[in-house]
Protein backbone atom coordinates (compact mmCIF):
# COMPACT_ATOMS: atom_id res chain seq x y z
CA UNK A 1 0.00 0.00 0.00
CA UNK A 2 2.86 2.50 1.09
CA UNK A 3 4.17 2.01 -2.51
CA UNK A 4 1.10 3.57 -4.19
CA UNK A 5 1.42 6.71 -2.29
CA UNK A 6 5.00 7.39 -3.50
CA UNK A 7 4.34 6.21 -6.61
CA UNK A 8 1.22 8.78 -7.10
CA UNK A 9 3.35 11.59 -8.10
CA UNK A 10 1.33 14.69 -8.38
CA UNK A 11 -0.48 13.76 -5.74
CA UNK A 12 1.86 13.53 -2.49
CA UNK A 13 5.40 15.13 -3.83
CA UNK A 14 4.73 18.33 -2.39
CA UNK A 15 4.52 16.26 0.95
CA UNK A 16 8.05 15.79 0.94
CA UNK A 17 9.67 19.12 1.48
CA UNK A 18 6.50 20.08 3.99
CA UNK A 19 7.44 17.30 6.21
CA UNK A 20 9.42 18.13 9.54
CA UNK A 21 12.95 19.81 9.68
CA UNK A 22 13.66 17.77 12.62
CA UNK A 23 16.79 14.94 12.04
CA UNK A 24 15.37 13.33 9.19
CA UNK A 25 12.42 14.30 6.69
CA UNK A 26 10.33 11.18 6.27
CA UNK A 27 8.69 10.31 3.10
CA UNK A 28 5.51 9.62 2.86
CA UNK A 29 5.55 6.01 2.44
CA UNK A 30 8.05 5.88 5.57
CA UNK A 31 5.56 8.32 7.65
CA UNK A 32 3.05 5.57 6.84
CA UNK A 33 5.54 2.68 7.53
CA UNK A 34 6.11 3.88 10.92
CA UNK A 35 2.13 4.71 11.65
CA UNK A 36 1.41 0.98 10.84
CA UNK A 37 4.11 -0.20 12.95
CA UNK A 38 3.53 2.26 15.62
CA UNK A 39 -0.36 0.40 15.33
CA UNK A 40 0.92 -2.71 15.20
CA UNK A 41 3.14 -2.08 18.80
CA UNK A 42 0.32 -0.77 20.71
CA UNK A 43 -2.42 -3.46 19.56
CA UNK A 44 -0.26 -5.76 20.70
CA UNK A 45 1.52 -4.63 23.54
CA UNK A 46 -0.44 -5.28 27.45
CA UNK A 47 1.02 -1.42 28.09
CA UNK A 48 0.30 1.61 27.21
CA UNK A 49 3.38 2.93 24.78
CA UNK A 50 5.43 5.65 24.46
CA UNK A 51 3.36 8.72 23.08
CA UNK A 52 4.01 9.50 19.38
CA UNK A 53 2.24 13.02 18.94
CA UNK A 54 4.24 14.00 16.07
CA UNK A 55 3.81 11.02 14.27
CA UNK A 56 0.25 11.58 14.63
CA UNK A 57 0.34 15.20 13.71
CA UNK A 58 2.39 14.51 10.62
CA UNK A 59 -0.02 12.02 9.31
CA UNK A 60 -2.90 14.20 9.79
CA UNK A 61 -1.78 16.78 8.10
CA UNK A 62 -0.61 14.27 5.36
CA UNK A 63 -4.62 12.86 5.51
CA UNK A 64 -5.14 16.75 5.00
CA UNK A 65 -3.37 17.16 2.07
CA UNK A 66 -4.46 14.13 0.04
CA UNK A 67 -8.14 14.90 0.84
CA UNK A 68 -7.38 18.62 -0.96
CA UNK A 69 -5.56 17.01 -3.86
CA UNK A 70 -8.91 14.67 -4.31
CA UNK A 71 -10.92 17.51 -4.62
CA UNK A 72 -8.64 19.22 -7.37
CA UNK A 73 -8.99 15.76 -9.35
CA UNK A 74 -11.35 15.41 -12.12
CA UNK A 75 -14.69 13.37 -10.92
CA UNK A 76 -14.93 9.91 -12.30
CA UNK A 77 -11.42 9.68 -13.06
CA UNK A 78 -9.87 6.29 -11.91
CA UNK A 79 -6.42 7.57 -9.86
CA UNK A 80 -9.50 9.08 -7.68
CA UNK A 81 -10.82 6.28 -6.11
CA UNK A 82 -7.52 4.33 -5.48
CA UNK A 83 -6.53 7.88 -3.45
CA UNK A 84 -10.22 7.47 -1.65
CA UNK A 85 -9.21 4.05 -0.51
CA UNK A 86 -5.77 5.31 0.13
CA UNK A 87 -7.17 7.94 2.51
CA UNK A 88 -9.30 5.26 4.36
CA UNK A 89 -7.15 3.03 4.93
CA UNK A 90 -4.77 5.53 6.40
CA UNK A 91 -7.60 7.18 8.54
CA UNK A 92 -8.60 3.53 9.63
CA UNK A 93 -4.88 2.83 11.07
CA UNK A 94 -5.06 6.36 12.65
CA UNK A 95 -7.99 5.83 14.68
CA UNK A 96 -7.23 2.44 15.67
CA UNK A 97 -3.95 3.32 16.95
CA UNK A 98 -5.60 6.24 18.48
CA UNK A 99 -8.68 4.21 20.09
CA UNK A 100 -6.19 0.94 21.32
CA UNK A 101 -4.34 4.29 23.18
CA UNK A 102 -7.47 5.46 24.44
CA UNK A 103 -8.46 2.34 25.75
CA UNK A 104 -5.43 1.46 27.71
CA UNK A 105 -5.91 4.47 28.98
CA UNK A 106 -9.60 4.21 30.27
CA UNK A 107 -8.13 0.78 31.36
CA UNK A 108 -5.06 1.13 33.68
CA UNK A 109 -6.14 4.95 34.27
CA UNK A 110 -4.89 4.73 38.12
CA UNK A 111 -1.35 3.70 37.01
CA UNK A 112 -1.07 5.46 34.08
CA UNK A 113 -1.52 8.67 35.75
CA UNK A 114 0.58 7.50 38.60
CA UNK A 115 3.31 6.87 35.99
CA UNK A 116 2.99 10.03 34.02
CA UNK A 117 3.14 12.36 36.83
CA UNK A 118 6.33 10.20 38.67
CA UNK A 119 8.31 10.49 35.78
CA UNK A 120 11.88 12.56 35.63
CA UNK A 121 12.02 15.67 33.13
CA UNK A 122 14.18 14.09 30.89
CA UNK A 123 12.16 10.61 29.79
CA UNK A 124 9.83 10.64 27.11
CA UNK A 125 5.93 11.09 28.08
CA UNK A 126 3.63 8.43 28.08
CA UNK A 127 0.72 10.36 27.41
CA UNK A 128 0.15 13.22 25.06
CA UNK A 129 -0.76 16.41 26.66
CA UNK A 130 -4.34 15.68 25.78
CA UNK A 131 -4.46 12.26 26.58
CA UNK A 132 -3.12 13.06 30.28
CA UNK A 133 -5.83 15.78 30.60
CA UNK A 134 -8.32 13.00 28.96
CA UNK A 135 -7.39 10.73 32.38
CA UNK A 136 -7.56 12.69 34.82
CA UNK A 137 -10.98 13.98 33.42
CA UNK A 138 -11.97 10.19 33.82
CA UNK A 139 -10.46 9.45 36.38
CA UNK A 140 -12.20 12.62 38.63
CA UNK A 141 -15.30 11.85 36.88
CA UNK A 142 -15.67 7.97 38.14
CA UNK A 143 -14.43 9.01 41.52
CA UNK A 144 -17.51 11.80 41.52
CA UNK A 145 -19.80 8.87 40.13
CA UNK A 146 -18.99 6.18 42.92
CA UNK A 147 -18.99 8.66 45.91
CA UNK A 148 -22.49 10.00 45.06
CA UNK A 149 -23.85 6.35 44.50
CA UNK A 150 -22.25 4.39 47.18
CA UNK A 151 -19.40 5.64 49.10
CA UNK A 152 -21.55 8.21 50.64
CA UNK A 153 -23.66 6.13 52.35
CA UNK A 154 -21.19 4.03 53.61
CA UNK A 155 -19.55 4.15 57.10
CA UNK A 156 -17.04 6.82 57.35
CA UNK A 157 -14.22 4.70 57.62
CA UNK A 158 -14.92 3.20 54.46
CA UNK A 159 -15.94 6.22 52.26
CA UNK A 160 -12.70 6.27 50.05
CA UNK A 161 -11.30 3.79 47.50
CA UNK A 162 -7.62 3.47 46.78
CA UNK A 163 -8.14 3.41 42.81
CA UNK A 164 -4.16 1.98 42.54
CA UNK A 165 -5.39 -0.94 44.57
CA UNK A 166 -8.39 -1.49 42.99
CA UNK A 167 -7.80 -0.95 39.68
CA UNK A 168 -5.61 -3.94 38.15
CA UNK A 169 -1.89 -3.41 36.23
CA UNK A 170 -1.60 -4.29 33.00
CA UNK A 171 0.02 -8.11 33.25
CA UNK A 172 3.61 -7.80 31.77
CA UNK A 173 4.23 -11.48 31.86
CA UNK A 174 1.32 -11.76 28.96
CA UNK A 175 3.09 -13.53 25.80
CA UNK A 176 3.19 -11.72 22.88
CA UNK A 177 4.55 -12.23 19.02
CA UNK A 178 7.21 -10.34 17.72
CA UNK A 179 9.65 -9.88 15.04
CA UNK A 180 13.90 -9.22 15.26
CA UNK A 181 14.40 -5.50 13.41
CA UNK A 182 17.86 -5.21 15.28
CA UNK A 183 20.17 -8.77 16.38
CA UNK A 184 20.06 -8.93 19.80
CA UNK A 185 22.33 -10.75 21.97
CA UNK A 186 22.47 -12.08 25.24
CA UNK A 187 18.04 -11.40 26.34
CA UNK A 188 17.81 -13.02 29.59
CA UNK A 189 14.39 -14.93 29.20
CA UNK A 190 14.71 -16.84 33.12
CA UNK A 191 16.90 -15.67 35.59
CA UNK A 192 18.83 -18.16 37.00
CA UNK A 193 17.11 -19.36 40.12
CA UNK A 194 18.06 -22.87 42.11
CA UNK A 195 16.06 -25.03 39.96
CA UNK A 196 17.59 -23.54 36.68
CA UNK A 197 20.39 -22.25 35.12
CA UNK A 198 19.59 -18.65 33.84
CA UNK A 199 18.29 -18.97 30.08
CA UNK A 200 19.70 -16.94 28.00
CA UNK A 201 18.62 -16.16 24.28
CA UNK A 202 20.38 -14.70 21.14
CA UNK A 203 17.69 -12.78 18.63
CA UNK A 204 18.64 -13.09 15.22
CA UNK A 205 17.36 -10.18 12.77
CA UNK A 206 14.09 -11.30 10.81
CA UNK A 207 12.99 -14.09 12.97
CA UNK A 208 10.05 -14.50 14.78
CA UNK A 209 9.71 -15.21 18.62
CA UNK A 210 7.27 -15.40 21.31
CA UNK A 211 7.96 -14.08 24.36
CA UNK A 212 7.03 -12.90 27.95
CA UNK A 213 6.44 -8.84 27.01
CA UNK A 214 8.20 -7.90 30.44
CA UNK A 215 11.30 -9.46 28.72
CA UNK A 216 11.33 -7.11 25.18
CA UNK A 217 9.32 -4.47 26.86
CA UNK A 218 12.82 -1.80 26.09
CA UNK A 219 13.24 -3.65 23.18
CA UNK A 220 10.17 -2.42 21.61
CA UNK A 221 10.49 0.81 23.03
CA UNK A 222 13.80 1.46 21.14
CA UNK A 223 12.45 0.03 17.97
CA UNK A 224 14.60 -3.29 18.12
CA UNK A 225 11.62 -5.46 18.00
CA UNK A 226 8.10 -5.06 16.22
CA UNK A 227 5.28 -6.56 18.19
CA UNK A 228 3.45 -8.50 15.55
CA UNK B 1 -22.17 2.80 66.53
CA UNK B 2 -19.92 -0.24 66.15
CA UNK B 3 -17.15 1.70 64.80
CA UNK B 4 -16.89 3.15 67.31
CA UNK B 5 -16.79 0.28 69.39
CA UNK B 6 -13.52 -0.56 67.67
CA UNK B 7 -11.75 2.09 69.37
CA UNK B 8 -13.03 1.83 72.80
CA UNK B 9 -12.05 -1.96 72.85
CA UNK B 10 -8.64 -0.96 71.85
CA UNK B 11 -8.40 1.71 74.98
CA UNK B 12 -9.97 0.15 77.30
CA UNK B 13 -7.94 -3.35 76.14
CA UNK B 14 -11.24 -5.54 75.51
CA UNK B 15 -8.43 -7.43 73.22
CA UNK B 16 -10.89 -10.26 72.97
CA UNK B 17 -13.59 -8.23 71.11
CA UNK B 18 -10.41 -7.43 68.42
CA UNK B 19 -11.07 -10.49 66.45
CA UNK B 20 -14.55 -9.56 66.27
CA UNK B 21 -14.12 -6.40 64.74
CA UNK B 22 -11.26 -7.48 62.34
CA UNK B 23 -13.61 -9.93 61.00
CA UNK B 24 -15.99 -7.23 60.49
CA UNK B 25 -13.85 -4.73 58.97
CA UNK B 26 -12.99 -7.48 56.26
CA UNK B 27 -16.44 -8.34 55.54
CA UNK B 28 -17.48 -4.60 55.08
CA UNK B 29 -14.62 -4.07 52.81
CA UNK B 30 -15.65 -7.34 50.28
CA UNK B 31 -18.81 -5.89 50.53
CA UNK B 32 -17.55 -2.35 49.38
CA UNK B 33 -15.69 -4.29 46.39
CA UNK B 34 -18.58 -5.84 45.61
CA UNK B 35 -20.45 -3.11 45.38
CA UNK B 36 -17.95 -0.59 43.63
CA UNK B 37 -17.32 -3.57 40.81
CA UNK B 38 -21.26 -4.10 40.23
CA UNK B 39 -21.21 -0.16 39.53
CA UNK B 40 -17.86 0.02 37.91
CA UNK B 41 -18.97 -3.07 35.30
CA UNK B 42 -22.40 -0.78 34.60
CA UNK B 43 -19.68 2.48 33.90
CA UNK B 44 -17.88 0.13 31.80
CA UNK B 45 -20.94 -0.75 29.41
CA UNK B 46 -22.30 2.83 29.50
CA UNK B 47 -18.89 4.15 28.57
CA UNK B 48 -19.60 0.79 25.63
CA UNK B 49 -22.62 2.73 24.37
CA UNK B 50 -21.29 5.88 23.61
CA UNK B 51 -19.20 3.61 21.18
CA UNK B 52 -21.95 2.01 20.13
CA UNK B 53 -24.65 4.20 19.69
CA UNK B 54 -22.82 7.39 19.09
CA UNK B 55 -23.57 10.56 22.04
CA UNK B 56 -27.64 10.53 21.57
CA UNK B 57 -28.79 7.48 23.55
CA UNK B 58 -32.25 5.43 22.94
CA UNK B 59 -34.89 6.40 25.36
CA UNK B 60 -35.48 2.57 26.22
CA UNK B 61 -31.71 2.46 27.02
CA UNK B 62 -31.49 5.98 29.01
CA UNK B 63 -34.40 4.64 31.09
CA UNK B 64 -32.55 2.20 33.05
CA UNK B 65 -29.99 4.60 34.43
CA UNK B 66 -30.19 6.74 37.02
CA UNK B 67 -29.47 10.18 37.65
CA UNK B 68 -25.48 9.91 38.10
CA UNK B 69 -25.10 7.52 35.74
CA UNK B 70 -25.95 10.15 33.02
CA UNK B 71 -24.00 12.79 34.57
CA UNK B 72 -21.50 10.44 34.02
CA UNK B 73 -22.07 9.58 30.41
CA UNK B 74 -22.48 13.29 30.16
CA UNK B 75 -18.97 13.96 31.27
CA UNK B 76 -17.48 11.15 29.15
CA UNK B 77 -18.71 12.21 25.88
CA UNK B 78 -17.39 15.70 26.54
CA UNK B 79 -13.66 14.40 27.82
CA UNK B 80 -14.36 12.53 24.33
CA UNK B 81 -15.42 14.98 22.33
CA UNK B 82 -12.60 17.38 23.49
CA UNK B 83 -9.87 14.71 23.19
CA UNK B 84 -11.13 13.90 19.36
CA UNK B 85 -10.75 17.89 18.69
CA UNK B 86 -7.52 18.27 19.73
CA UNK B 87 -6.19 15.66 17.42
CA UNK B 88 -3.85 17.21 14.33
CA UNK B 89 -4.71 20.36 12.90
CA UNK B 90 -8.44 21.71 12.84
CA UNK B 91 -11.12 20.05 13.40
CA UNK B 92 -9.74 16.77 15.06
CA UNK B 93 -10.08 13.11 14.03
CA UNK B 94 -13.66 11.62 15.10
CA UNK B 95 -12.09 8.40 16.07
CA UNK B 96 -15.82 6.59 16.56
CA UNK B 97 -16.07 6.19 12.91
CA UNK B 98 -13.88 4.11 11.03
CA UNK B 99 -13.59 1.21 13.11
CA UNK B 100 -13.72 -1.57 10.85
CA UNK B 101 -10.86 -1.54 7.91
CA UNK B 102 -12.25 -0.20 4.49
CA UNK B 103 -12.74 -3.05 2.16
CA UNK B 104 -14.44 -1.18 -0.53
CA UNK B 105 -15.60 2.27 -1.76
CA UNK B 106 -19.19 1.82 -2.18
CA UNK B 107 -21.21 -0.57 -0.46
CA UNK B 108 -25.07 -1.98 -1.00
CA UNK B 109 -26.96 -1.04 2.04
CA UNK B 110 -30.80 -0.98 2.75
CA UNK B 111 -33.00 1.07 4.48
CA UNK B 112 -34.71 -0.24 7.50
CA UNK B 113 -36.51 2.29 8.46
CA UNK B 114 -37.28 5.74 7.06
CA UNK B 115 -34.86 8.16 7.72
CA UNK B 116 -35.43 11.19 5.22
CA UNK B 117 -32.91 13.08 3.16
CA UNK B 118 -29.61 11.90 3.39
CA UNK B 119 -26.76 14.18 1.30
CA UNK B 120 -23.61 12.91 -0.04
CA UNK B 121 -20.46 13.94 -0.83
CA UNK B 122 -20.74 15.49 -4.45
CA UNK B 123 -24.22 16.81 -3.45
CA UNK B 124 -26.87 14.80 -4.57
CA UNK B 125 -29.45 14.00 -2.04
CA UNK B 126 -31.53 10.53 -1.30
CA UNK B 127 -34.23 9.62 0.10
CA UNK B 128 -34.21 7.21 2.78
CA UNK B 129 -37.43 5.23 3.02
CA UNK B 130 -37.69 2.09 4.43
CA UNK B 131 -36.75 -1.29 2.56
CA UNK B 132 -35.37 1.32 -0.49
CA UNK B 133 -31.49 0.01 -1.64
CA UNK B 134 -29.04 2.01 -2.64
CA UNK B 135 -25.02 1.99 -3.48
CA UNK B 136 -23.57 4.85 -1.17
CA UNK B 137 -20.32 5.77 0.01
CA UNK B 138 -19.05 3.16 2.82
CA UNK B 139 -17.90 5.95 4.88
CA UNK B 140 -20.92 8.11 4.85
CA UNK B 141 -23.15 4.65 5.87
CA UNK B 142 -21.17 3.65 8.81
CA UNK B 143 -22.98 6.00 11.41
CA UNK B 144 -26.08 4.99 10.01
CA UNK B 145 -25.61 1.14 10.03
CA UNK B 146 -24.75 1.50 13.71
CA UNK B 147 -27.56 3.13 14.54
CA UNK B 148 -29.41 0.47 12.96
CA UNK B 149 -31.32 2.55 9.89
CA UNK B 150 -29.42 0.88 6.89
CA UNK B 151 -27.94 -2.39 6.81
CA UNK B 152 -25.40 -3.66 4.84
CA UNK B 153 -26.26 -5.95 1.65
CA UNK B 154 -23.91 -8.58 1.12
CA UNK B 155 -24.79 -10.12 -2.09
Amino acid sequence: MADRLSDAGDLSEEEEEEEEEEEDVLTPAELIARLEEAWLNEKFSPELLENKSELVECVMEQLMHMEENLQRVRKGDLKASVHRMEIDRIRFVLSSYLRSRLQKIEKFFPHVLEKEKSRADGDPSFLSPEEFAFAKEYLANTEVYLKAVALRHMPPNLQSIDMLKAVPEPCLDSFVFLRVKERQENILVEPETDEQREYVVDLEEGSQHLMRYRTIAPLVASGAVQLI
Amino acid sequence: CVNCHESEAKTEGKSELIPTIKFRHCCLLRNQRCITAYLYDRLLRIRALRWEYGSVLPTTIRFHMCAEELEWFNQYKKSLATYMRSLGGEEGLDITQDMKPPKSLYIEVRCLKDHGEFEIDDGTVILLKKNSQHFLPRWKCEQLIRQGVLEHVIS
